[in-house]
């Protein structure tokens, strides 16, 4: 049987592996990126998961929304991204601090 | 409901071992195609629960859209991915320890509250059952109850589509460009030239 709770383990496993891929990538921006994707995924098993819970549509609505602000959040990462390659020949985020100015 | 059950232990588990892969693998082309796996796996327990709509949205947006944004930029920039690596296992020991500790905490969390409202009832998951199907459901409540959040959702993404546009505008000098004004002030008296060509020669 599938409760609430095998959909909040799941997204706490993906949270988790999304936070645990900054730590260890700390110095490649793409896979950073990538984690954050991963962590928003998460958070959208839980909207979907409590939306099923309580019988109630906005949960999804609330996904929804999540995932573009995840969309919007990947794009402008990755122009970011760009004009910081093109700048300094390199993705290290160590380096990101001569982004200022 | 044992198929069920099979079908979530299926995709939640491809899932988090694709996740997993996402965060060590060593090249990031692989990295962003089992973060496609990922994500069509969630789509996959999407279904499971009942919201087909966002199951579709999510292969259409992240596979369709991000997914291959990322594989885009990891392609078009020489990026020595090699030299990035160094500090992955100098890293790991303290990465893995806060792993742990988030996920026994929130283990801890889920199993231990049980007098909580929440978990009362262990009731399995269903689907939200309703005459009307998941989608049309969807676009009923987001047009009139949640309006105001779907216009502020198409802000942000004009917003995202101009920023990432101007992040990544690159004058080049030496190139070509229509001016309108001047193509519209051209009149007979600028645009012909008359010259006197002597016979028997050219200009």
């Amino acid at each position: 049987m599938i409760t609430l709770e095998h959909y909040l383990f799941l997204g706490a496993i993906i949270f988790t592996l999304g936070v645990l891929g900054i730590f260890l990538n700390k110095k490649n921006l793409i896979i950073i990126l990538m984690s954050i994707e991963l962590i928003l995924l998460s958070v959208n098993i839980n909207f979907i998961a409590f939306s099923a819970y309580i019988n109630d549509i906005s949960g999804q609505i609330f996904a929804m929304l999540t995932l573009t602000v995840a969309a919007a959040e990947a794009a402008i990462g990755l122009a970011i991204l760009v004009v910081f390659f093109r700048n300094l020949g390199s993705i290290e985020v160590n380096k990101i601090n001569q982004l200022k100015g | 409901m044992v198929i069920y059950s099979l079908t979530f232990y299926l995709f939640s588990s491809v899932a988090v071992l694709s996740a997993l892969m996402v965060i060590s693998a060593k090249n990031p082309v692989h990295s962003v195609l089992f973060l496609i796996l990922s994500f069509v796996n969630a789509s996959g327990l999407f279904v499971l629960l009942g919201a087909e709509f966002l199951a579709m949205i999510l292969v259409v947006v992240y596979v369709g859209a991000v997914a291959v944004l990322f594989l885009f930029v990891v392609m078009m920039l020489d990026i020595n991915f090699v030299k990035l690596r160094e500090g992955f296992l100098q890293y790991l020991p303290f990465g893995a320890l806060l792993g742990i500790v988030l996920v026994v905490e929130l283990g801890i969390l889920f199993l231990t509250d049980r007098s909580s409202n929440i978990y009362n009832n262990q009731t399995p998951l269903q689907p939200i059952v309703n005459e009307v199907e998941n989608t049309k459901m969807i676009g009923q409540i987001l047009y009139t109850e949640y309006f105001y959040l779907f216009q502020i959702c198409g802000i942000i993404l004009l917003v995202a589509m101009i920023g990432s546009i101007t992040l990544t505008l690159r004058d080049k000098g030496g190139v070509k460009r229509q001016n309108i004004d001047s193509q519209n002030t051209v009149d007979a008296s600028t645009a012909i030239e008359k010259k006197k060509v002597k016979i028997g020669e050219g200009i």
